[in-house]
């Protein structure tokens, strides 16, 4: 490694440039194959749940007066049975995939995004802003979380996109916190000095230095903010502060279909199948994206 | 001869690892005689702490051990690596105990240290209540703990480095031992500490009649220190011989490399007339201690008005020992640190730029840092690395003529150009250095500051640095500034040195002259100390 290199550079162009993390973390993903079954199979969860509810051969409120609470069968064309209202669960549990995919989808995407951001800021500036920064955090956090709801839905009227923003609202706090206190760590490293010492802003510093340095705590905590979320939005609708009937999310399906378990077990099994294979899909996945935004594991 | 005490036969130790086998001592054998100093020497990753701590059985699970430790204790002799997990639990802290690397850490930070000592004696000793206590405070008072009977109520925070180094030592002698396994028990100390705490063992050593097992990357120290030597090297004993032999007539090549590793050579001086390109005057560091809402908040003065003129292609030289300010010094001077006095670079007056009108200088004054393993970013490549520089400073350069100046940057510090797609974790640490060396050159800078740069560094990869440092400084007429408590290194490289003390320079001269006759009584004591000459 340390021998002499005399000769006049090689066309440089000939040679890449050096991969970003991005592209050689996805080559490492690609390696892992638990995490690409994961990313396959949730691809596939996310398309039937926007595709599929126009392929079954019924509607999300239709309902089919021959079979209520009917088990699964392939003669009525109910692939996962019906529920006590004689509707089709495969359909609904369809639907209800929709709201739960997109719920966690919204919540996780902006407690990622503000909660990376707002973290590696005040941690990186430090002091009186870092103070008043984490103040606002603490004040977000001391305000109820149910009484939040409901102020919204008294202002502004019950609408589904509330859920979103109260979700997401309470959610980037607890991810803000945990990468403070990475950045706080992080920051007193040399090469953060050495950036400075180059002249790199600051700005720069906390992308491509802080933030990145981040990622393995911030995806596990993805992993385990997508299940909560997906949790909490139907215990809003259980409150009756989510959706709304005939609407429906895999938390309020759960749970009709826990009150149904020993007369109908399949109103339980089968939205509680779509749940669990994403969280577990989910789970392999941020565990695989962790260690491939590693460039120390191979 | 005396007795035997230890006799380790073909010790073999490997560690299982998820991507295979890994073979960290290979075929290890030496012996140890009642009341002898042993040495044994290597650099990082030949061994010496993983043999050692085989001893003891210390090793993690997935470590597999073959050959034979055989032990001349309290039962006869025995093979250690056979005994049962009762018996060595037996061994440890009563016939053989162990002093660490870092007294920082060794230490549990939530008990007093005068619990922590008679934590040992309650298990190895009947001694209770006010006799245990009594123990404690004469054990205290043998390493020279100053007023142990105050002091066996503090905590490990309350202590310095030595001072904690010594608890260790009293908890380590606690049960007199017949060995005491000392693994670098000296590295993380300063250089007058360091003597202290090497004296105080060897006088413990007579007065317990003890054997010592010294692990060491320094020669230095065991030349004033052990009876005999075993160097290590790649898991393997390549020379044992007796101290004064193997200095006077090293006969393995790696031997002699290690001992001629010792920095050499003087740095050609400057023309006094040479353009001034760097100045301080009166630079002042203050950090707040406590921050208070209402009142000012209570100041730590770290540099305490500090005068400095650096010339074109001079290399200065700060030394001191940790907490003396030369590192704040160092980034203050950067203006990485808020500062009060005058900075002038080149012909520019740094004191009041912001970070704006500061950033075209940065291309021209560069760092280097200590840590090979914090000053990169895991998560960039070398390419990245290196180019960041670029990137600030010549946006207009286009993609590949980037890379040719990465390239050329890399072949400066003789690393394969290949390298740059690779990241920092698969270079050692003298190559991470250079990596951290091309990262400040790529800009041409005219001044660069190194802040310890060759501490962390093994001896021989050390020398390989500072011969590149000197030939950079020869071919770009760089200049530098040269932070290190290396008094050896320093004397290698510097033309003038300035010694630091509690933020405040004690002295500073021409540094032949300095090191000749040095005239203030802590500089002498330094130099002492750096160079053993009161250990014998």
């Amino acid at each position: 490694m340390t021998t002499e290199h005399t000769a006049t550079h090689p066309g440089a162009g000939d040679l890449p440039a050096g991969e970003s993390l991005g592209r050689d973390a996805w080559r490492r993903l690609k390696q892992n194959r638990a995490a690409m079954v994961s990313l396959v199979l949730l691809i596939l969860i996310a398309i039937a749940c926007v595709v599929g509810p126009w392929l079954t051969p019924w509607g999300l409120n239709e309902v089919n007066w021959n079979a209520f609470r009917a088990p699964p069968s392939l003669a009525d064309g109910h692939l996962a049975g019906t529920d006590a209202n004689g509707r089709d669960l495969l359909t609904r549990t369809l639907y209800g995939g929709q709201i739960s995919l997109s719920v966690a989808l919204v919540a996780t995407l902006v407690s990622l995004v503000i909660g990376v951001l707002y973290g590696a800021i005040a941690g990186y500036l430090g002091g009186r802003v870092d103070n008043l920064m984490m103040r606002f955090v603490d004040i977000m956090y001391s305000l109820p979380f149910m009484f939040l709801v409901i102020l919204l839905m008294v202002v502004f009227g019950r609408n589904i996109l509330l859920i979103y923003a109260a979700i997401g609202a309470v959610e980037w706090l607890d991810m803000s916190r945990i990468v403070r206190g990475q950045t706080l760590a992080l920051k007193r490293r040399e090469f953060v000095e050495a950036a400075r010492a180059l002249g790199v802003r600051s700005r720069t510093i906390v992308m491509r230095h802080l933030i990145p340095n981040t990622l393995g705590p911030v995806v596990v905590y993805v992993t385990l903010t997508v299940p909560k979320v997906i949790l909490l939005e139907s215990f809003l609708s259980f409150l009756g502060l989510g959706v709304q009937e005939p609407m429906t999310s895999w938390g309020v399906l759960i749970s009709e279909g826990v009150d149904m378990m020993q007369g109908a077990p399949w109103m339980l099994l089968v939205p509680s199948t779509f749940l669990a294979v994403t969280l577990l899909c989910l789970n392999f996945l941020g565990d695989g994206l962790r260690d491939a935004l590693d460039p120390r594991t191979r | 001869m005396s007795r035997s005490l230890l006799e380790i036969e073909r010790l073999q130790v490997a560690f299982e690892l998820p991507h295979g086998r890994v073979a960290a001592v290979k075929d290890v054998s030496f012996s140890l005689a009642e009341g002898e100093t042993l040495a044994l020497v290597g650099e990082s990753g030949s061994g010496k702490s993983v043999s050692s701590t085989a001893i003891l059985r210390l090793l993690p699970e997935f470590a597999a051990t073959r050959g034979a430790i055989h032990w001349h204790g309290s039962q006869g002799r025995e093979n250690l690596l056979a005994a049962s997990s009762r018996r060595m639990r037996h061994i440890r802290g009563n016939e053989i105990s162990m002093i660490f690397q870092e007294p920082m850490t060794s230490l549990n930070p939530l008990q007093r240290i005068g619990r922590q000592v008679r934590e040992v004696l309650d298990k190895h000793t009947k001694l209770r209540g006010q006799a245990a206590q009594r123990r404690v405070i004469e054990l205290f008072e043998q390493v020279g703990i100053p007023e142990p009977e105050r002091r066996v109520a503090s905590y490990p925070h309350e202590l310095s480095g030595g001072q904690r180094q010594r608890v260790m030592i009293a908890m380590a002698l606690a049960c007199e031992p017949r060995l005491l396994i000392a693994d670098e028990p000296t590295t993380a100390l300063d250089v007058t500490v360091q003597a202290q705490i090497l004296a105080l063992l060897k006088q413990l050593q007579r007065q317990y009649g003890m054997a010592i097992l010294f692990i060491t990357h320094d020669l230095g120290i065991v030349r004033h220190f052990a009876d005999r030597v075993c160097v290590m090297r790649h898991g393997e004993v390549v020379e044992s011989a007796t101290t004064r032999e193997l200095f006077a007539s090293p006969r393995h090549d790696y031997t002699r490399m290690l001992i001629e590793a010792e920095p050499r050579g003087r740095k050609p001086p400057v023309a006094d007339t040479a353009p001034v390109i760097m100045q301080a005057r009166d630079l002042k560091v203050r950090f707040a201690l406590k921050k208070r809402l209402f009142r000012p908040s209570d100041y730590f003065e770290a540099v305490r008005g500090i005068d400095l003129t650096i010339r074109q292609g001079q290399t200065v030289g700060i030394v001191g020992e940790s907490g003396s300010g030369k590192s704040t010094l160092g980034r203050a001077l950067l203006r990485l640190l808020q500062s009060s006095g005058d900075i002038h670079f080149e012909d520019t007056d740094l004191t009041h730029l912001d970070s704006g009108t500061l950033r075209p200088l940065r291309s021209r004054m560069q760092v280097v840092f200590q840590d090979p393993f914090g000053s990169l970013s895991p998560r960039m490549t070398v390419g990245e690395i290196v180019s960041e520089g670029l990137r600030v400073h010549h946006p207009e350069l286009t993609r590949r003529q980037r890379t040719e100046r990465v390239i050329e940057a890399l072949e400066e510090v003789s690393l394969d150009p290949a390298t740059r797609q690779r990241y920092p974790h698969e270079f050692s640490g003298g190559q991470r250095q250079r990596i951290a060396i091309a990262r400040a050159l790529v800009l041409k800078p005219r001044f660069l500051l190194l802040d310890e740069p060759t501490s962390a560094l093994d001896r021989s990869v050390q020398a390989t640095v500072i011969e590149l440092l000197r030939n950079l400084q020869q071919r770009h007429g760089l200049t530098y500034l040269f932070i290190s408590h290396d008094l050896a290194v320093v004397r290698a490289l510097a033309d003038t040195v300035l010694v630091m003390k509690e933020g405040r320079v004690v002295e500073q001269g021409e540094t032949e002259a300095l090191f000749r006759s040095p005239r203030e009584t802590y500089t002498r004591e330094l130099i002492r100390a750096a160079f053993l000459e009161q250990v014998a």
